[in-house]
């Protein structure tokens, strides 16, 4: 076998000789040291946006940078964990392609979060890693990693680069595959004598990979077929995850629901694939979807599955999830097909490419029976929270979906936040709610905001954007602030202070008898406006609902620089309702079930 | 609401989980499945495959690798168990990956399938006989002999190489090395 990751010994074939230059490169060609090769293929695919953080292994990068000036902007970030989470906010707020250029050793380990939350969210990222030089891999050399061997399981492919010859294309490729099918982290790994050494540059136009396809067009006869079922179906319901998003197949969805009076339930990553405000919208599934979508699902005869990979968050118990339902599965990934719930009629395909297929094969529906049964079900348990003049999560969120009308970019960490604001921001836009859903990375939402923020502003937009978090996350990847701040980009920051874990407390509450192992934070919470301060930001705090809103129009008069909003809110309010982990759908908690003074 | 009269596949899938009879009931034995695949001639191909069976939580029971008549591609044999569920997924992991060219399950197929065996035994005068008798009926053939111990190479499907070694244990076996399988299809067909 060709070695081509590292291995102590390199074997000695006969006949082994360096590959012919390419003959399609021209005489004048310039020869450039293979540094400069990796920022004129960025600049060839079009990047324009870099978040990295030099280092040892990649000094010769960055003297390029310094040298040649490429059209790209670089964001120094300050830790590579914050650049990961910004390149992901940046690729789903555009959905173009992020890039993160960090060192060898900790620089490459601490981008692993990063990547691990792109693998499992289908963000496209490519992630250059420097590397120690290659005759020196192996030998566990001064900041080595095996960046490769590290991140085998948590990408949806990886590069070692051996030879200068090889950069060019390797890139070409990286950005292709991060970039098509299910999107996926991509890493390359750049040992230093490969960016120090020299050769002509070429960037390819295009890549041949024998080994990877790319689904587009659904076969026919299953397009057919699931226009007959959906035909046949009498209590149809959409289910649509960020699959649809990541194919920019809003558009279509939403005609084609509208069409055929389909209700949509959207999971955590779909939220803004269909508006919320749509009669046929039934918000949020699962753990802490509405009641109403949940009892739509158990309830349902067929399920429309649209770029979704039906995870535990959104199935619970899986034998008794959707008993009734006969289940069409739309999806690019077929990894994804009859993983966890069988698929009666699998459709491999682009999701948007599909839907524009089966759209003129089905007929408007009469599903006004099924419709006032949802919305029967809609009254039996609406949204709500006590209204007592405390200041809660779900009213300052609300606030601000009244402040932007629901147009801005929402971010949000990880935890009772993140779920508040999925059931109470009601999204109408795709590429408007970011989260992190699959790993669920604390720390997440201040960076990916950032580099989000990046991206609008690449764009030309004004819309906001808002990041939730809470006290717990904000000050995992706090250190970010500062660079926000030095790009004076207009950050609306608000931090839900319980000075708690709130989502684990929740969960000692519900089912370790009360015991708050560990997760009250009073002691340990910086003092959110100095920090906020601290890094050049605005820093402002409220306890009040009057105070909330108060401030909320004081950070929106911000122009030049991030806000950080520090919300105290009461400790012991809880996402309800709530499916318990593994327990069947049918059995949500839908209010807290004893009475705690405290509320 | 009404329940519906004939079971989705999906409603057999949960009938069984929560261990009430179905029928046909054959959906969800475990079976052993040997799966080739076809990838790009790199290390890095080979432990990509070889990492998402432990990554995911699949069994491997034998992996073999080696060079194709194309030198661009390595052709893995895979010997792996699970239920129909398991077997497909496996697949679709496998050809999900950027650098498999090819994912073939030949179970239910017509397929040969050969491993070979090195297998050193001591022997004594008096078991010597019997050991080369044992050799001979499994047409195994002596690959090396000193005044203790004998080397016999044995090639066949795995069973009879199973059988070989189970037949052996009386007698003194030094050591074992298996191959792990490799298989092709029968007839003029190929993947």
């Amino acid at each position: 076998m060709r070695y081509d990751t590292h291995t102590k010994v390199q074997p000695v074939v006969a006949g082994d000789v360096l590959p012919e230059p390419n003959p399609e490169i021209s005489a004048e060609t310039r020869r450039m040291s293979g540094a400069e090769i990796l920022l004129r293929s960025l600049e060839a695919e079009g990047v324009k946006i870099v978040f990295g953080h030099p280092g040892g292994a990649v000094i010769k990068v960055y003297d390029e940078m310094a040298r040649i000036k490429p059209t790209f902007q670089h964001i120094l970030v300050r830790h590579e964990q914050g650049g990961t989470h910004a390149a992901e906010g940046y690729a789903k707020a555009t959905g173009k392609v992020g890039t993160v250029l960090v060192t060898s050793g900790p620089g490459a380990t601490n981008t692993v979060t990063g990547i691990t939350d792109a693998y499992m969210d289908s963000v496209p990222i490519v992630v250059f890693t420097g590397q120690v030089p290659t005759g020196l891999i192996g030998n566990d050399a001064f900041q080595e990693c095996d960046a490769m061997g590290v991140t085998r399981s948590i990408t949806k492919h990886s590069y070692l680069v051996r030879d200068v010859r090889d950069l060019a294309r390797t890139i070409k490729e990286a950005y292709h595959i991060a970039r098509t099918g299910r999107p996926g982290p991509v890493l390359v790994d750049l040992p230093k004598d490969v960016l120090m050494a020299e050769a002509p540059f070429h960037y390819p136009e295009s890549v041949s990979l024998r080994g990877y396809a790319i689904p587009e067009a659904g076969r026919p006869e299953k397009i057919t077929r699931a226009a007959r079922m959906i035909m046949e179906s009498q209590r149809p319901i959409f289910y649509v995850g960020g699959g649809a998003i990541n194919s920019n197949a809003s558009e279509s969805l939403t005609e084609f629901a509208q069409h055929a009076r389909i209700p949509v339930t959207t999971t955590l990553h779909g939220l803004g694939a269909f508006p919320e405000d749509d009669v046929l919208a039934l918000r949020m599934l699962g753990m802490h979807g509405t009641w109403w979508a949940n009892q739509a699902v158990q309830h349902c005869d067929l399920i429309i599955a649209v770029g979704a990979r039906f995870d535990d968050r959104v199935t619970g118990k899986l034998d008794s999830w959707a008993p009734h339902a006969k289940v069409i599965h739309i999806e690019i990934d077929q990894s994804c097909i009859s993983k966890n719930v069988f698929a009666d009629c699998a459709i491999l395909g682009d999701v948007n490419t599909v839907l524009k297929q089966l759209r003129p094969l089905v007929e408007p529906k009469d599903t006004s029976e099924w419709l006032a049964q949802i919305e029967a079900w809609r009254q039996e348990c609406p949204l709500e929270y006590e209204q007592d003049g405390k200041l809660r999560a779900q009213f300052i969120i609300e606030a601000m979906r009244e402040k932007t009308q629901g147009d801005a970019v929402v971010l949000t960490d990880v935890g009772q936040h993140q779920m508040w604001t999925a059931q109470y921001f009601r999204f109408l836009h795709p590429r408007t709610h970011i989260t992190s859903g699959g790993l669920g990375t604390m720390g997440f939402g201040m960076p990916a905001a950032m580099g989000a923020a990046f991206g609008l502003r690449e764009a030309k937009s004004d819309r906001p954007v808002v990041c939730i978090s809470g006290d717990g996350g904000f000050v995992m990847n706090a250190q970010e602030l500062s660079v926000a701040a030095a790009h004076k980009l207009p950050l609306k920051l608000a931090v839900i202070n319980n000075r708690f874990l709130g989502m684990v407390r929740q969960w000692q509450e519900l089912f370790h008898m009360e015991r708050y192992s560990h997760t009250d934070l009073s002691d340990t919470n910086p003092d959110f406006v100095k920090l906020a301060e601290a890094h050049h930001c605005v820093g402002l705090r409220a306890s009040t609902p009057d105070e909330a809103l108060g401030i909320i129009d004081e950070a929106w008069k911000v122009h030049d620089r991030p806000t950080v909003m520090e919300f105290q809110v009461a400790k012991e309010e809880m996402v309800f309702p709530m499916v318990p982990a593994g327990a069947a759908t049918g059995d949500m908690i839908t209010k807290r079930m004893t009475p705690n003074s405290f509320v | 609401m009404a329940e519906p009269l004939v079971l989705t596949p999906q409603q057999i899938i949960r009938k069984k989980a929560a261990g009430e009879p179905v029928e046909p009931d054959d959906q969800e034995l475990t079976s052993q499945h040997t799966i080739v695949v076809l990838v790009e001639n790199s290390i890095g191909a080979f432990i990509r495959v070889v990492n998402m069976f432990s990554a995911r939580g699949f069994n491997i029971e034998s992996v073999t690798v080696g060079v194709t008549d194309d030198p661009t591609i390595s052709r893995m044999n895979i010997v792996t168990t699970g239920n129909e569920r398991i077997i497909a997924q496996i697949l679709r992991q496998l050809s999900r990956l950027v650098e498999t060219i090819e994912v073939t399950d030949l179970t239910g197929t017509d397929f040969v399938e050969r491993e070979l065996c090195l297998l050193k035994v001591r022997y004594t005068g008096r078991s010597r006989a019997e050991i080369l008798d044992i050799n001979s009926i499994f047409q195994g053939k002596v690959v090396d002999i000193t005044c203790e111990t004998m080397t016999v190479e044995l090639r066949g499907p795995s069973q009879k190489i199973n059988a070989f070694i189970k037949m052996m244990q009386p007698h003194n076996i030094v050591e074992v090395a298996r191959s792990g399988r490799v298989a092709m299809q029968r007839d003029h067909t190929s993947i």
